[in-house]
């Protein structure tokens, strides 16, 4: 049964690393993902989890000793946001290339510069190339439940992959809301204990991890993470099953919204969801048929049912709150434009930029989006492909 | 799952990440291919003093019964420190390639 609750987005993922009760914990803190790894180090001080908690003096730190940690056979978690996921990068990509199952909650913040705490994807747009599975939150209560999912889906056989569960800055990570809890004895039978398939301290089989690849080796590794990588789609679609009977809440790689006769729809990740479920109840009132997919999993990206929930409609912006400097869109717009590129009809597609560094998403901006989109229908003019909203021009 | 790692097996084959499951195999790969320089050892001229043998960086110098024997050239990386050391000239340093 689950415990009605009202957390934070922060206080929400602490208390899914609570849960799971990891080993071990090395994390340093960085604003707005800080009060994660200070709820948790609560945890261990009120003798409320097992874990090791290793204050460490950088986030480059953090997670080289995450990395020592699952190697040594440890179910390890972390915590981090912006500058702080920056200073991680190098390690991200010697977590997966070594097959490591960590477990990174990641806060979503402006990579600087210019200096900005609030939130905004560049972090994590930054890091989805590192190899690790991406699953995104819309709110307190995803960010929870796709951190308990999260371990399932890293740590099984097929996949042997690192997770980051991401979520907004301040909108999720510092809002309270409504949220339900399962209890800890069914999440600690959800995610059960953690059995590395090798590992590093066991006296029977010394091993050596991460050795030096030359070029007879490397493109074989890369193409076993890509496989891994491939392996999670069915492990996700498993894992979340199981979930759904535990919980009763369902997750896929997508979230549609009045997606199915949609002739106008959005592509976006996280927290912008919710105002666009508002504008779309709005317009969907005036006879408008407008609807969303959200993003979930982005990396394995899941192209095939992308283009399966997105052919039949006309016209699609595709939102970016993250910039690449490509100018011509962010990520969730290449993304999202080069699964439908062989189709043979595919809708539309506009780029937007929005709510970066903190910029208010309101629902007069995504209400305008629809209109933009009605617009290029009716004039028969895409004009500008790539636009930035509510910028002032 | 301790076998033997090497470069005609298929991404399936390999461990994953790379991790290797035995200890002591890095004589199994041939790591000298890089080499740009390449010592030879004019046997006649040496005298065995074994100078040479403690300060290859990667024991590409066997020693037998007292004396050294012929370059172990799938480890050597041709760093000439052997050739530098030895008082009576019996390494030279030649190009890769070249003959001897």
């Amino acid at each position: 049964m689950s415990i009605r609750e009202k957390l934070s987005g922060n206080e929400a993922a602490a208390t899914a690393l609570r849960q799971m009760n990891p080993d071990v914990m090395a994390a340093f803190p960085i604003t707005p993902s800080t009060e994660i790894p200070q709820y948790f180090s609560k945890y261990v001080s009120d003798g409320r989890v097992d874990t090791e908690f290793v204050p460490v003096e950088s986030e480059h730190s953090a997670m080289s000793a995450c990395i020592g940690s699952q190697a040594a056979g440890a179910r390890t978690v972390t915590a981090t946001s912006a500058n702080g996921l920056a200073l991680m990068v190098e390690e991200l990509y010697i977590a997966s290339s070594s097959r490591l199952p960590i477990i990174l909650s990641v806060v979503n913040r402006a990579l600087s510069g210019p200096i900005n705490i609030n939130a905004d994807h560049s972090d994590s747009m930054g890091a989805r190339d590192a190899g690790w599975i991406q699953l995104y939150s819309e709110d307190n209560q995803e960010a929870y439940d796709n951190l308990i999912q999260a371990v399932r889906i890293g740590e099984h056989k097929d996949v042997q992959l690192p997770v980051m569960v991401c979520q907004d800055g301040f909108i999720t990570s510092h809002a309270i809301e409504n949220i339900k809890l399962e209890e800890d004895e069914d999440v600690k039978e959800f995610v059960g204990t953690y059995k590395a398939e090798e590992h590093l301290i066991n006296k029977g089989n010394p091993i050596a991890m991460g050795p030096y690849d030359t070029a007879d080796y490397y493109m074989e590794h890369k193409y076993q993470q890509n496989r891994a990588m491939e392996n999670a789609k069915k492990v996700i679609e498993e894992v979340a099953a199981e979930f759904k009977e535990m919980t009763g809440r369902e997750y896929g790689f997508f979230e549609t919204y009045e997606l199915e006769d949609a002739d106008y729809a959005l592509v976006l990740i996280n927290s912008a969801a919710g105002t666009a479920k508002e504008t779309i109840d709005k317009m969907r009132a005036e006879g408008k048929k407008v609807g969303l997919l959200k993003i979930r999993v982005f990396r394995p990206f899941n192209r095939d049912r992308l283009v399966e929930l997105l052919k039949d409609v006309k016209y699609v912006a595709a939102m970016d709150r993250s910039e690449t400097f490509s100018t011509s869109g962010g990520p969730v717009y290449h993304e999202t434009a080069a699964a439908l590129y062989p189709e043979t009809t595919r809708p539309e597609i506009i780029s937007y930029m929005y709510g970066l560094g903190g910029r208010d998403v309101t629902i007069e901006s995504i209400e305008s989006v629809f209109n933009d989109l009605m617009e290029i229908e009716e004039t028969g003019e895409v004009g500008e492909r790539y636009r930035y909203l509510s910028l002032r021009e | 799952m301790a076998k033997e790692i090497n470069e005609t097996m298929n991404w399936k084959e390999l461990t994953p990440g790379g991790t290797i499951y035995t200890a002591g195999n890095a004589e199994n790969f041939n790591t000298g291919d890089w080499r740009v320089n390449k010592p030879i050892f004019k046997e006649d001229k040496c005298i065995q003093c074994l100078l040479c043998a403690p300060v290859c960086p990667d024991t590409s110098i066997p020693v037998k019964d007292g004396k050294r024997l012929e370059f172990d050239y799938d480890h050597c990386k041709g760093c000439a420190i052997c050739a530098e050391v030895c008082p009576v000239d019996a390494i030279e340093m030649i190009p890769e390639g070249q003959d001897e």
